[in-house]
């Protein structure tokens, strides 16, 4: 305890200069699609895309690695959000009613307060409302006047060709013509139907409008009439059943003839009510895009020069609740694009995580042609559209590759090198087991032909695909040989699975193995879920990673732990129950140890044994809610007035509930669980003797224990195999023999297992030191092995295993290991200085780091909220500093603990911006990230149209009240 | 020295002429003689006792070996103090005490040194409400010369004694704190209490505030932290092994608690500040390491025995808490280890077999650390007597002048793991 108080009092100044060159922790950049998005907006002057999500975040996009993030605040949801076009600022409407300014500057990022929006709209407030009341109802025709309201505004759209003329939208069906400069309706439009949204055909002398009954309408704007009660035309796309309401309508004229009208629902209200569909119509050509999630907004990219007669929409961009979607529209068939961007990561649920960094470039290019088969079929040669900005980042130094498990059982390979996380490959193992889905149809068959005659012509678009076929094909760990292109997967079912990398398609059969994990324990019964049943037939493998090996582990229960060392052609997995090694060259199980404990009688009993407790739980909560109920109650009866009150009432209501108790109690060697293996390590180091090192195991469990194993590899190694000389040479089997067993006296569990050479640094990956790709380890000094539990971490030396140095984390601070790394940090300030660091984060969602191997605390940063369980679980750190975890189901965020390696972007936006605002120094310039904001107060902003924005829809659906006025005018 | 003969038996004379012939009805006694019932194994013998009478215990040990004709039989005597509690006599003292507090009776129960140590106090006879868990008491006499000693209170063999707990820094601590320190090891009773959040009323500059704080909530019944008497449910919690919890959540709380849990030292501001200790000038009250847990029943420091006045000298009194956790620190380093040749099922007999061996080689190895690595065993705290021959401590026993209890106890759990060598 004191000791690690005076070594911390004790700085050293040289010290702390070398931690400012090697630390430092930056949040870099978000990958991934935005969680909940909530509004959309394209600049179509500067080419830049933005998304307002649900909670206040706003993401703008343009060509791949430019990137702008900015937070609202409070964590409110974004509802609309429009750009200022070509000035690099931006608008957006938040859910409790206020405007905020966005303003693309270079410096530091900054969120922008909001309270210069009130004068915004008691400004326009003075020039509108009264018009629309006094004015618009005076001169309505007779009929509309019948006492009814006219409903609230729907939407509201600028005359594209005169910025005077706005055409008003009210919900009962009503549009105005209004002329802004002469203060007069110049026409009106007698709509029958409810109104959902306007839009103007790019001359002006058409708009279309979309109805709550699912039909369009297209009225014809002539001076001189002041009423229209007809429109030209009326259509109702799906009808004649009653369908639903279009939501949104862009009516886009083409040079080739008849314009490409695009809309968002009207599908038939009893089949196709649920769909979420998105119809793309030009002519005789029609396209019903079946999406899986709702449609939050549309826009199309299209030509806006004035000289221009005609839009020629080239892309259709749709911004989905899961995922965004690019349609090309102008090669034919509308084929979609492949985003740069937004990825899905989350198309199915992402189960695990890796990352691996400094990828060899034959197989990194091997991986992209894979990945370019794969996609082969929807090849499109559009670029992105979306191109605004550009991206100074330099060409990254490394490729760097993130692998994704996902729930589904497929395997998914990013290119995390830069700021835009781009998909490489996608590895389904499925194939490799019988499921329900694989054996009915082939493709072709009758479904499919009934879809082509199908009516609407549905195409499904996206590939977000939440639904599991089956939950045991689940990813639980990976790990990839990035220089023998070995890949091991493990899964839900106790599946373990070897994958080679292979150019070519291949037929074969995987050779399956079954290894009993519960070795001669009695009295057990597995009760979850049975193994999956491999498929025995040879299976056809797209070029890339084909199986090799399968494992089972009985009972079936998920892989919690793996370890892969390609030198020796060896695997190591764990389960619940224990753990197993096998040699995938000579396809021989040569070790299953059962870890459980003998009087662990809830894992004996089998999972189902927990049922009980799981009732028992599941009545706690229901009494807790019913309590909080009843308390929530007592609250809305009393309404405190004041806050003082309020605050008083909530301490009062504190003390009267019982309090969360907690039991302090050390661990007991017969909790429940104390099997599961955590971790797995292969080291080449000195467990026997001093003398001799080889290969060993290493495999720490739930309760502490650790077990190391001393492993004969034919061929490897200083140990016995070698002396004995030719006669284990004909064995040519690979044999384990228990060396050690470790059992941590505070039965904390075991995060992790690392062998240190003799210079205190981590051992290479396998073939590393072969190929000279890293420096070898020492050999000649004794090596020692660091344990991470959860609670402290503990250098032992070996083979001897006596403590040498330990950091008691929980004890000091209260926090436990949740994930440890090894990390070799570079220094930023000398090119060849850099140091191995024990990189951890704790169950408060904080890193620590610690200099291996004297333990000794370096620095901390808060990294992530202590209540992101899962964002805490998530977490992979890359060797050389960086990190990931999930901010939400679809997105990383992208850290550096790193003073030299950052991956942040780095971008420039030519800005076209009026010297209106005092603030802004360089109106015209370059922009450089990071983002966003700021503005000051903007009351003299001229009349200059600030409702130019490409699409304006509104889709206000409450009463006429101030705010919906404010909304619109924004 | 006095006494009656007992209901079955006249004294030898030297102790009757004193008293009236044999008396049945102790209602004829008057109030300078006190009846006295003593048992030993299934005998009873029954005899009277002047209260203020000038003999020692040496002289009432003798006594008792003649009543009960044990001469040369080494026994431990022991009495019921009015709570019922099962106090030793083993200095003149506590031979004071017992005569005084005998109410009308005084029982005196009489054991074999060879038997199983008498847990005083814990399994008292009517209820449990002091932990005596405390080495302050002596339970040796067995005709040693210590008896005339000066120094006060007398330390018996520490082998028939585990300390469970103890209040430390009393001198470096405010009064209306108290350190405690739990000791789990050897035991298989639970820590036994939980903790919750709560407010806590600090008084300020400014005023009172209210700052969030954790407290006690719940003390299992039968539990180490129970049976101790030194913490009690709404005692808040303000530091946990020296570390401040001020700022820190339930959970870390908690989880700092666990980490420790085998060592551990809280200290807290008891709900009940009536039983604090209390700084006195006098020397003889000073520095009451270790003996102040039985005071909660009465009220009093000293219920049964008297302080040291040699507790200066107590390590753990005189360093501060700190040093005392790191010392302490080392403690848990006793990660078992196993060497396996071959691959064996697990068995928990082998292993506890391989543990001892395997921790006397440790201990040998990290020297320095006399505390280190050799944490006693709970089969050795099991079986006191095998291992106290193994350690002589006799002499420390002759020695025994000083009553240093805690730091006595302290050395002995010490050796109890680096001498351990079978």
């Amino acid at each position: 305890m004191m000791k690690f108080r005076f070594r911390r009092q004790g700085t050293d100044p040289q010290r702390e200069r070398i931690k400012q060159e090697l630390f430092a922790f930056n949040k870099t950049v978000g990958h991934g699609f935005p969680h909940q998005p909530s509004a959309l907006a394209f600049d179509p002057k500067l080419q830049l895309m933005a998304i307002g999500t649900k909670s206040g975040a706003i993401k703008i996009y343009g060509a791949p690695g430019v990137e702008f993030t900015g937070i609202h605040g409070d964590a409110t949801a974004v509802t609309q959000i429009h750009f200022l076009p070509g000035q690099g600022r931006l608008l957006s409407l938040l859910d409790d009613n206020t405007i905020h300014l966005w303003e693309l500057v270079a410096g530091p990022s900054r969120e922008v307060g909001g309270h210069f929006v009130v004068r915004i709209f008691s400004l326009w407030e003075k020039i509108k409302l009264c018009l629309f009341v006094s004015f618009i109802h005076s001169r309505l025709p007779d009929d509309y006047r019948c006492g009814k309201s006219l409903g609230p505004v729907e939407s509201l759209q600028e005359h594209p060709q005169q910025p005077g003329k706005i055409l008003i939208g009210y919900s009962r069906g009503l549009v105005v013509l209004w002329d802004l400069g002469a203060g007069r309706v110049e026409q009106l439009f007698l709509g029958k139907q409810q109104l959902e949204s306007l839009v103007w055909e790019r001359s002006g002398n058409l708009f279309v409008s979309s109805h709550n009954d699912g039909g369009y309408s297209v009225w014809a704007v002539t001076s001189g009439n002041a009423c229209s009660p007809q429109p030209v035309s009326s259509t109702i796309p799906y009808g004649p059943f009653p369908c639903k309401a279009i939501n949104k309508i862009l009516w886009r004229t083409s040079q080739s003839g008849s314009p490409v009208l695009l809309y968002s629902g009207g599908m038939p209200r009893a089949s196709y009510g649920d769909r979420h569909c998105l119809t793309v119509q030009q002519d005789k050509e029609h396209v019903t895009l079946d999406f899986t999630s709702r449609v939050i907004d549309f826009f199309t990219v299209h030509s806006i020069k004035p000289e221009k007669e005609f839009d020629d929409p080239s892309a259709l961009v749709v911004l989905l609740e899961e995922e965004l979607v690019v349609i090309d529209l102008q090669t034919p068939g509308w084929p979609s694009l492949p985003t740069p961007y937004l990825a899905p990561l989350h198309s199915s649920a992402i189960t695990c995580s890796c990352h691996i960094a400094n990828v060899p470039p034959k197989l990194w290019e091997r991986l992209i042609n894979a990945g370019k088969a794969q996609r082969g079929r929807q090849q499109t040669h559009m670029s992105w559209p979306i191109c605004g900005g550009k991206n100074l980042a330099p060409p990254p130094k490394q490729q760097e590759l993130l692998l994704t498990g996902h729930e589904d059982g497929t395997v998914r390979f990013w290119d995390a090198s830069g700021v835009a996380l781009t998909p490489l490959y996608k590895l389904g193992t499925a194939n490799v087991f019988h499921t329900d889905c694989d054996d009915p149809h082939d493709p072709g068959d009758d479904p499919d032909l009934q879809q082509e005659e199908e009516w609407p012509p549905f195409r499904k678009v996206g590939c977000f695909d939440p639904y599991s076929d089956d939950p045991r094909l689940g990813i639980q760990k990976m790990s990839l040989c990035k220089y023998s292109n070995k890949l091991m997967v493990a899964g839900t079912a106790g599946q373990v699975i070897v994958l080679g990398f292979n150019d070519e398609r291949s037929d074969h059969s995987v050779d399956v193995s079954v290894v009993d994990l519960l070795q001669d324990r009695e009295g057990f019964t597995w009760k979850g879920h049975s193994r999956l049943e491999p498929r025995l037939k040879p299976a056809p493998f797209p070029p890339g990673f084909q199986p090799l090996v399968l494992v089972q582990c009985l009972p079936p229960a998920s892989v919690t732990a793996v370890a892969l060392h390609t030198e020796w052609n060896l695997i190591a997995f764990g389960t619940s129950h224990g753990f197993g090694l096998f040699d995938y060259h000579r396809r021989n199980s040569v070790l299953a140890r059962c870890t459980l404990h003998p009087n662990d009688s809830l894992a004996m009993e089998g999972p189902l044994s927990r049922v009980k407790s799981l009732k028992k739980s599941l009545r706690q909560s229901f009494r807790r809610i019913r309590k909080s109920r009843v308390s929530g109650k007592k609250r809305v009866i009393t309404t405190p007035t004041s806050k003082v009150q309020e605050a008083n009432a909530a301490l009062a209501e504190q003390e009267e509930v019982a309090p969360v108790q907690r039991r302090i109690e050390p661990r007991s060697a017969d909790d429940s669980l104390s099997g599961v293996v955590r971790c797995l390590c292969f080291a080449d180091t000195f467990l026997r003797d001093g003398t001799h090192h080889g290969p060993t195991l290493w495999a720490g469990t739930n309760s502490g224990s650790v077990y190391a194993y001393a492993l004969e590899v034919p061929g490897v190694g200083s140990g016995r195999a070698c002396e004995r000389g030719g006669a284990s040479e004909s064995s040519s089997c690979v044999e384990a023999v228990l060396g050690k067993e470790i059992q941590l006296m505070h039965r904390a569990p075991v995060v992790s297992i690392c062998v240190l050479d003799g210079r205190g640094k981590p051992l290479p990956d396998p073939y590393e030191a072969s190929q000279d790709l890293a420096i070898a380890p020492d050999m000649t000094n004794a090596h020692s092995v660091l344990i991470a539990s959860e609670e402290q971490l503990k250098v032992f030396s070996l083979p001897k295993v006596s403590a040498k140095t330990k950091f008691k984390l929980t004890a000091h601070e209260g926090c436990r290991v949740r994930k440890v790394a090894l990390v070799l940090f570079s220094s930023a300030a000398q090119e060849d200085y850099n140091e191995h660091t024990l990189v951890c984060l704790t169950n408060l969602g904080d890193m620590h780091l610690f200099n291996i191997p004297a333990l000794r605390p370096q620095v901390r940063y808060d990294c992530i909220r202590k209540e992101d369980i899962s964002g805490i679980a998530s977490c992979v750190f890359s060797k050389n500093g960086q990190g990931f975890y999930l901010i939400s189901p679809s997105e990383y965020e992208r850290f550096s603990l790193s003073a030299k390696v950052l991956t942040e972007p780095l971008c420039s936006v030519q800005l076209d911006r009026p010297q209106m605002l005092p603030v802004v120094s360089d109106g015209e310039g370059q922009t450089l990230e990071p983002p966003s904001s700021l503005s000051s107060p903007i009351l003299d902003t001229p009349l200059d149209s600030p409702l130019s924005c490409a699409d304006l829809t509104l889709d206000s659906t409450g009463e006429l009240t101030v705010e919906d006025v404010r909304d619109f005018l924004t | 020295m006095v006494l009656a003969a007992g209901p079955k038996r006249t004294e030898p004379s030297r102790m009757s002429r004193q008293l009236p012939p044999q008396q049945k009805t102790p209602i004829r006694l008057t109030d300078t003689v006190v009846e006295v019932k003593s048992k030993f194994e299934a005998e009873y013998r029954r005899f009277g006792l002047k209260r203020n009478g000038s003999g020692g215990f040496q002289e009432f040990y003798r006594l008792l070996q003649t009543i009960h004709h044990i001469h040369g039989v080494d026994v431990l005597l022991g009495y019921a103090d009015i709570h019922g509690d099962l106090l030793p006599i083993n200095n003149d003292e506590n031979f004071y005490k017992a005569v005084s507090s005998a109410n009308p009776l005084l029982r005196i129960i009489i054991t074999k040194r060879e038997d199983e140590p008498v847990v005083y106090g814990t399994n008292s006879l009517q209820r449990r409400k002091k932990g005596l868990g405390l080495t302050g008491l002596r339970t040796t006499g067995s005709g040693t010369i210590h008896s005339k000693s000066k120094s006060g209170l007398m330390i018996g063999p520490p082998q028939n004694f585990r300390q469970i707990s103890s209040i430390i820094d009393v001198d470096i601590l405010p009064e209306t704190h108290r350190r405690v320190r739990l000791h789990k090891h050897g035991t298989k009773k639970p820590l036994g209490f939980y903790i919750r959040d709560g407010v806590s009323v600090r008084v300020t500059p400014q005023g009172v505030e209210k700052v969030p704080g954790v407290f006690i909530s719940r003390l299992v019944r039968g539990g180490l932290a129970e049976s101790t008497g030194l913490l009690a449910v709404n005692d808040e919690i303000l530091e946990v092994n020296g570390i401040d919890v001020a700022g820190k959540s339930l959970d870390q709380v908690t989880d700092m608690m666990v980490a420790n849990s085998h060592n551990l030292i809280v200290t807290v501001k008891p709900a009940n500040q009536r039983n604090n200790v209390v700084h006195r000038e006098s020397k003889n009250f000073m520095g009451n390491s270790g003996s102040v847990g039985s005071a909660g029943s009465t009220g009093s420091v000293l219920s049964h025995e008297s302080p040291s006045p040699a507790s200066q000298s107590n390590p753990i009194t005189a360093s501060s808490s700190i040093a005392e956790g790191d010392s302490e620190d080392e403690d848990d380093d006793g990660d078992i280890i196993l060497e396996n040749d071959c691959p064996t099922a697990y068995n928990p007999h082998l292993v506890t077999k391989r543990n001892s061996v395997k921790l006397n080689g440790e201990s040998s190895c990290s020297g320095p650390h006399p505390s280190a690595v050799g944490r006693p065993l709970p089969q050795s705290m099991s079986l006191p007597s095998s291992i106290g021959a193994s350690l002589g401590y006799s002499s420390n026993t002759m020695s025994g002048h000083n009553g240093s209890l805690a730091s006595s106890s302290q050395d002995s759990m010490k050796d109890d793991g680096t001498e351990l060598t079978l």
